[in-house]
């Protein structure tokens, strides 16, 4: 498999503080990979070793089959960066800070111009090109950082947080922004977040990580799967304390309980579905609605960090 | 690298002179500098202003106060914005940012100067209608290289000082400090010394070689900035630069 980053036991310390702690990662080029963790995680950090900004204590690194230490420039010149801050010039208009980076990714002129007129159509700004970013909404200034990461449309981007602090309706459209031109580009994107249904939406795989080390790396179903318990919710009628004690007795079942209009039923392993079923209308209930689920990606990740945190 | 190096100085210049939020203070504070010194000072001083000495003086100071404000506010500024850490993980390499930025403080202040150096002498020569005057070429010359010097030197201990400072403020008053230093101990301890040395000093100056004197200032200055950029390319290096 082709590979847009891979790390081997990286570590890096700051003084006594062991901000990633022997992290091994491999992804996948033209997936999008979450990094998911709390608050202090190590996730900022991970980005600023890949992308060579801080050298690692030790452990190896290759994005895009570089060393970034070594290689630096070719690997930032591939990468396209959206950090913890938006990073734009508020001084500037949108246009200003467009036609600054790709400057920097020499561009020529025409290349320059066609580019940024493209993509700030496709993000809807470019009416606005003129003003001043300062006078700008936090989401409008999020979205002319995607641009602005896209400009020289890179193999490899890396985006923290990409939605951190914007409302619903603009992180949505964001992501739809994302998911689009990303897919026209064909690119891979490294995400850390700590949205965990923006991961569940956006990514092929996450991995969590927590004070630097690596807890689990998977698919969020794969993560969802490992984490809880499968289960069913049944809707109808007639769903009574005896159907409830039949349900119990059953070998696959570890647990059964009401809740609200429905009933919770928690299987050992993924079960026969229809047998179950069977026997609850055996026992008069009218089913109208079964439902199949695993834990959210959300408890899954509880699960982990809760996990890891007793160990 | 050359054209990395102008990709820095056209967005710093773009911001301090084009941007629409800080594009009027910027040119009212530039048009302010070149009246006084251009227009005022020549017309209030006549023929002499082409011909005194202390010329060198009068002109080595000013580019050392406007970069001053220019460099702290380009490195530390930025690193304050976050908009540093974004430029970092770009392609363009530590030196040209560096160059970049002492560049763009650099000929700001040192291109203020030339134009109200050159704007004096047509002043004089339209204000005091005689046969067409210039400044003495060495004293011009010694004035050019000078205030380029200076200006390296302020423009490099000003990179040196933002690396160490969390805000641009906090940077600009650090530089501050130093200056009034620099400026006012050496006259604290003239004030203080004996009539006798007093004397013997000024004696000793009026002898001296103005040349030779000259020579030596700029090759002071030369090395002192050789050094300092030295250890500015050595201390500007990604990881020095990241907020942790």
């Amino acid at each position: 498999m082709n590979y847009a980053i891979q790390t081997h036991q990286l570590t890096r310390d700051f003084g006594s503080l062991r901000a990633v702690d022997r992290l091994t990662l491999e992804v996948p080029a033209g997936q999008i990979f979450g990094l998911l963790g709390p608050n202090g995680a190590g996730k900022t950090t991970t980005i600023r070793l890949l992308l060579g900004l801080l050298p690692p204590t030790s452990g190896q690194v290759r994005v895009l089959g570089m060393d970034p230490l070594q290689q630096g420039e070719a690997v930032r010149s591939r990468c396209g960066a959206l950090l913890e801050h938006s990073g734009l010039y508020e001084r500037l208009s949108a246009e200003d800070n467009l036609d600054f980076y790709a400057r920097i990714w020499r561009m020529d002129a025409a290349s320059r111009k066609k580019r940024i007129r493209e993509l700030l159509e496709g993000l809807g700004l470019w009416e606005r090109r003129k003003e001043t970013v300062a006078e700008w909404s936090r989401g409008m200034k999020q979205k002319l950082a995607i641009a602005r990461v896209l400009l020289h449309r890179p193999p490899l981007i890396f985006l923290d947080e990409p939605t951190a602090g914007l409302d619903v309706p603009t992180a949505a459209a964001l992501r739809e922004d994302l998911l689009r031109m990303t897919a026209q580009e064909g690119t891979t994107i490294f995400l850390t977040t700590h949205n965990l249904s923006e991961a569940e939406k956006l990514c092929a795989q996450v991995a969590v990580i927590r004070d630097g080390q690596l807890l689990a790396v998977g698919s969020p179903v794969e993560l969802r799967t490992r984490a809880g318990q499968p289960r069913l919710q049944v809707f109808g009628r007639g769903l009574n304390e005896r159907a409830l004690t039949v349900l119990q007795s059953q070998p696959g079942v570890s647990g059964v309980k009401f809740l609200n209009d429905h009933l919770e039923i928690a299987l050992k392993e993924p079960a026969e579905t229809a047998a179950l079923v069977k026997l609850l209308v055996e026992q008069g209930a009218e089913i109208e609605e079964v439902r199949k689920s695993t834990a959210s990606l959300e408890e899954a990740f509880l699960s982990l960090l809760e996990e890891n945190h007793v160990h | 690298m050359f054209t990395d190096i102008l990709t820095i100085i056209y967005k710093e210049w773009k911001e301090m002179f084009f941007a629409r939020s800080t594009a009027r203070s910027g040119l009212l504070g530039v048009a302010v500098i070149v009246a006084l010194l251009g227009i005022f000072m020549p017309f209030q001083n006549g023929r002499d202003w082409l011909t005194t000495p202390l010329l060198i003086l009068i002109w080595s100071w000013l580019p050392v106060f406007l970069t001053l404000g220019m460099v702290t506010d380009s490195i530390a500024g930025e690193r304050e914005r976050h908009t540093l850490e974004t430029l970092l993980a770009s392609r363009l390499p530590e030196q040209a940012i560096l160059f970049g930025k002492i560049g763009a403080a650099v000929f700001y202040a040192w291109g203020i100067m030339l134009v109200s150096l050159l704007l004096g002498a047509v002043t004089v020569n339209l204000a005091f209608p005689g046969s067409p005057a210039f400044y003495d070429p060495l004293v011009f010359a010694a004035v050019l290289v000078f205030s380029l010097l200076a200006s390296v030197l302020i423009a490099s201990i000003g990179v040196l000082v933002s690396l160490h400072s969390k805000t641009a403020r906090q940077a600009y008053q650090k530089m501050s400090v130093v200056f009034l230093a620099v400026w006012f101990i050496p006259m604290l301890v003239a004030q203080f010394l004996p009539e006798e040395i007093k004397a013997g000093l000024s004696a000793r100056l009026m002898t001296l070689d103005l040349n030779a004197v000259l020579t030596l200032g700029m090759l002071i200055l030369l090395a002192a900035d050789t050094v300092l950029v030295l250890v500015c390319l050595k201390r500007f290096q990604r990881p020095n630069l990241i907020l942790l």
